[in-house]
């Protein structure tokens, strides 16, 4: 494997993605609080709200820092860690995280 | 820039997607048999899929300039079924010799059950047994790592060639253990799952450039016939050169795809 490299300088980053990234940490922080406002509880407990709960210190997690893999780890703690083969397949879509996980 | 989207379902697309992809550069693409967004009531329905794949889609990517090929399986979301899966299968063989036809995909997993993964064994030996390349299809969201996992097991206890192999559709937590397994990695830039342009680029910055591709896999669902152009963009945006570019979406799908002894790009054929 390569050393891990991208052209741009740090700074170079912040001044082309800054406003992108911006928006879309915007976007989540709407999206929970939409959540709370609307009607009933029984969103608030859904698997992939307590998922997306428990990915977000993910962002800010120093264990993540000078490793630069938080989305690998974000994807992972999104994951069916199991390794035995469904008895069988009961539905044919994907939730975005695994509903036998406790988050 | 001339380049090749390797991964891309066009029967779910205008014509005016193949004008706006020739004009961005596209000279081929290969498209994979895929679930139409709903369950096919009989194997005639992919029969005819099949004539379309190796009959009427050439012709109509030729007006454009851009060589159509493709491969042919039953997709692991109608593979429940063992049975109805079979019959699908056996119309394979039939195809199998028509000069766009690379090999066999898109197969893989879709929810990990036992029954995807005995189809999913059984196609490998068929692709086995007609030494034809394979297309691997890896599953959505929280479905991805172990279907990974069990598909390159199934793959490499079957005996196959890594070498041989493309493994679609890769993330951040799969790319390596795809690559260090020796399989070729794809890489699907989706706007809502899978691969953004900016975190494709980003793998390669982390990964490298051997054995790695980008795709569109254009389809029915929110999905960009454009997307491998853009990412173009994007490696450029960051100051990569032309070389890394041309290397991902030319050289890269020619080595892999030229394995099959079929696959010519129109200007050199």
């Amino acid at each position: 494997m390569p050393q891990p490299s991208c052209p741009l300088t740090s700074q170079q980053v912040v001044d082309i993605y800054f406003m992108e990234h911006r928006a879309k940490l915007l976007d989540v922080a709407a999206f929970l609080d939409r959540l709370e406002r609307a009607e009933g509880h029984e969103g608030l407990q859904d698997v992939r709200v307590r998922a997306l709960k428990k990915a977000i210190p993910l962002l800010l997690d120093s264990n993540c820092e000078n490793h630069a893999n938080r989305t690998q780890r974000m994807l992972e703690l999104l994951s069916d860690h199991t390794t035995e083969p469904t008895p069988a397949a009961h539905t044919q879509s994907a939730l975005g995280a695994d509903p036998n996980t406790q988050y | 820039m001339a380049y090749i989207d390797p991964h891309i379902h066009m029967v779910s697309r205008t014509t005016d997607d193949y004008r706006r992809m020739a004009q961005a550069g596209c000279v081929a693409i290969t498209e994979p048999a895929f679930w139409a967004g709903f369950d096919r009531s009989s194997p005639a329905g992919f029969y005819d899929y099949f004539r379309q794949l190796t009959d009427v889609e050439p012709k109509r990517a030729a007006q454009y300039g851009i060589a159509h090929y493709c491969w042919l399986c039953i997709n692991p979301k109608e593979a429940e079924d063992p049975a109805f899966a079979r019959e699908v299968m056996k119309l394979i063989p039939e195809f199998l010799d028509k000069p766009n036809v690379l090999g066999i995909g898109e197969i893989g997993l879709n929810k990990n059950s036992r029954n995807e993964l005995i189809i999913l064994e059984e196609q490998i030996e068929l692709a086995k047994q007609h030494d034809r390349l394979i297309l691997v299809h890896t599953p959505h969201l929280e479905d991805k790592l172990k279907g990974t996992r069990m598909t390159m097991d199934a793959l490499i206890n079957a005996g196959i060639d890594p070498g041989r192999v493309l493994i679609d559709h890769v993330e951040e937590h799969t790319v390596a253990e795809v690559l260090d397994r020796g399989f070729w990695a794809g890489m699907t830039l989706y706007p809502d799952s899978k691969c953004t342009p900016q975190r494709a680029v980003d793998i390669i910055e982390c990964y490298g450039n051997e054995r790695i591709w980008i795709n569109s896999a254009g389809d029915w669902g929110p999905s960009d016939p454009l997307s491998v152009p853009k990412c173009h963009v994007e490696m450029r945006r960051r100051g990569h050169n032309q070389k890394l570019v041309e290397k991902i979406s030319l050289k890269n799908p020619l080595a892999f795809l030229g394995q099959s002894g079929r696959f010519i790009l129109p200007e050199h054929s």
